[in-house]
């Protein structure tokens, strides 16, 4: 791995943070970012489950696809095979938490379950393909590193709303605007924040 | 044969998945707790959380773990109270039965309407146009919340207020939760006072807007010899745990809102 390399991963991992998260940026997984955000602790453990399985969902994904789907042509399948493969992978990573991992288990409780109809997982391995396409030189690794670089974008743009929600509950909000409607006005104006990540990833890997 | 190959490939991608799954869940078997399980069968299952924890598994699994004493569970009574004592290996628990009580008589005779309410008909919408049609703010308004809200039939609107079948109540607290106005609590079937107003307002105030209304003279503070009425914001309270039951208040009260209630 050369220098080249390293400074190539580098900028994948910094752009799915910031300038292509999944959540701010391509509005995908946004029921867990409205619905779990409510308190810091329990989005913080949403979002390690849901970094840990975007890691391992692109890790098996990704050799099917190249494998076996091109190969016989049936790349229109994409969307069946990976939604069987995740739901599959989420429950067996439930199953060993139980036995290995009991604490984890119980603080993950719900949300590792429902990590199955996470869109931006299952937008994770899709999406990274469309790059691979692309671009050759977007192989097995760069996949992996994109899709560790998304789970923590999933992350950082998780604990940041928690924390403008934990701060919205202290501030007298127009009863209109109480609840969800300011919950999404926030949203958004995280989501125009992140838009001034624009073009600075290039510049520092470039 | 195109179509044949997709179909294999996702059939073998499936079967793996489910053979793996399969054994997985063979290999890393979490031993259940027996006793959870046993405790949770013998549970009415209608998960009503008067318990206090989230529905039958959940109370069940604390018993197990003994964190819970057996005999929080409402709806299942003292049978049920006894098989869980059994499972558990603690012999017969002696369990309180509790029922709702509502705290108001603001009858169609007792009080006015302020005004002619013609909205939907439920407590907790017309509770937020000016506080309801009753003359008394802190009033039965009369239109069944209660009533839907029990799932045992034991709540039935007479004469514009709430009444509750002691005998059929189960205690399971959705009554008291679907009240906008706060009348119903929880408290022991037994010879006991019952204070049957919730009004905070000043004795004029009350005088003005129910027949029956407590107006926080002390009487039965006063008369009362095992310490259990306090008057407390122009309304007597009874402690349940002390009150002997004997009859003295509901004798004193000037404007016999106190009734006893005979118990089983």
């Amino acid at each position: 791995m050369d220098a080249q390399m390293i400074r190539s991963l580098v900028a994948i991992f910094l752009a799915a943070i910031l300038t292509e998260n999944y959540v701010l940026n391509k509005f995908l997984g946004i029921c867990p970012f409205l619905g779990v955000s409510k308190k810091l602790d329990t989005a913080l453990g949403m979002s390690c489950a849901v970094t840990v399985v975007m890691v391992i969902a692109t890790a098996v994904t990704w050799p099917i696809y190249t494998y076996i789907l091109v190969s016989n042509g049936l790349e229109y399948l994409q969307t069946l095979v990976f939604i069987l493969v995740i739901a599959a992978l989420v429950q067996l990573l439930e199953t060993a938490l139980k036995k290995y991992m009991p604490p984890l288990y119980n603080s993950l409780g719900i949300y590792l379950p429902l990590i199955t109809t996470n869109c931006a997982v299952l937008g994770v391995t899709m999406l990274v393909l469309e790059k691979g396409a692309a671009d050759p030189s977007f192989g097995y690794v760069q996949s992996l590193v994109n899709a560790f670089g998304s789970g923590i974008g999933f992350l950082v743009a998780m604990l940041l709303f928690a924390g403008v929600r934990e701060r919205l509950e202290d501030c007298d909000i127009p009863e209109m605007f109480r609840g969800l409607p300011i919950t999404l006005v926030a949203a958004s104006l995280v989501a125009v924040s992140f838009l001034g990540f624009n073009g600075v990833v290039d510049r520092l890997a470039g | 044969m195109n179509i044949v190959i997709p179909i294999v490939i996702v059939g073998v991608i499936g079967l793996l998945a489910g053979v793996v799954l399969a054994v997985a869940s063979i290999v890393m078997a979490v031993p259940k707790d027996e006793k959870a399980e046993a405790l949770e069968a013998v549970l009415p299952g209608a998960n009503c959380g008067a318990c206090g924890y989230s529905g039958c598994p959940g109370y069940a699994a604390a018993m197990a773990k003994g964190e819970a004493q057996p005999g929080l569970c409402s709806p299942g009574g003292p049978a049920v109270a006894a098989q869980c004592g059994e499972i558990l290996g603690s012999g017969a628990v002696e369990m309180e039965r509790k029922a709702a009580f509502i705290h108001c008589m603001g009858s169609a005779d007792n009080t006015t309407e302020k005004m002619a309410y013609d909205g939907l008909k439920s407590c907790t919408a017309a509770s937020l146009l000016n506080g309801g049609a009753s003359s008394c703010r802190f009033g039965c308004l009369g239109l069944g919340d209660c009533a839907a809200a029990c799932d045992y039939g034991a709540i039935e609107i007479c004469n514009g207020v709430a009444v509750i079948h002691e005998e059929k109540c189960v205690a399971c607290g959705k009554c008291a939760a679907a009240c906008p106005k706060g009348l119903i609590r929880l408290a022991p079937v037994k010879p006991m006072a019952v204070v049957r107003c919730s009004s905070c307002d000043k004795g004029k105030d009350v005088m003005a807007a129910c027949k029956v209304g407590c107006i926080g003279c002390m009487k039965c503070q006063k008369i009362c010899e095992a310490g259990a009425i306090t008057v407390k914001n122009a309304l007597a309270q009874v402690d349940p745990t002390k009150c002997t039951g004997c009859g003295k208040c509901a004798e004193a009260c000037p404007r016999h809102v106190i009734t006893m209630s005979a118990g089983e």
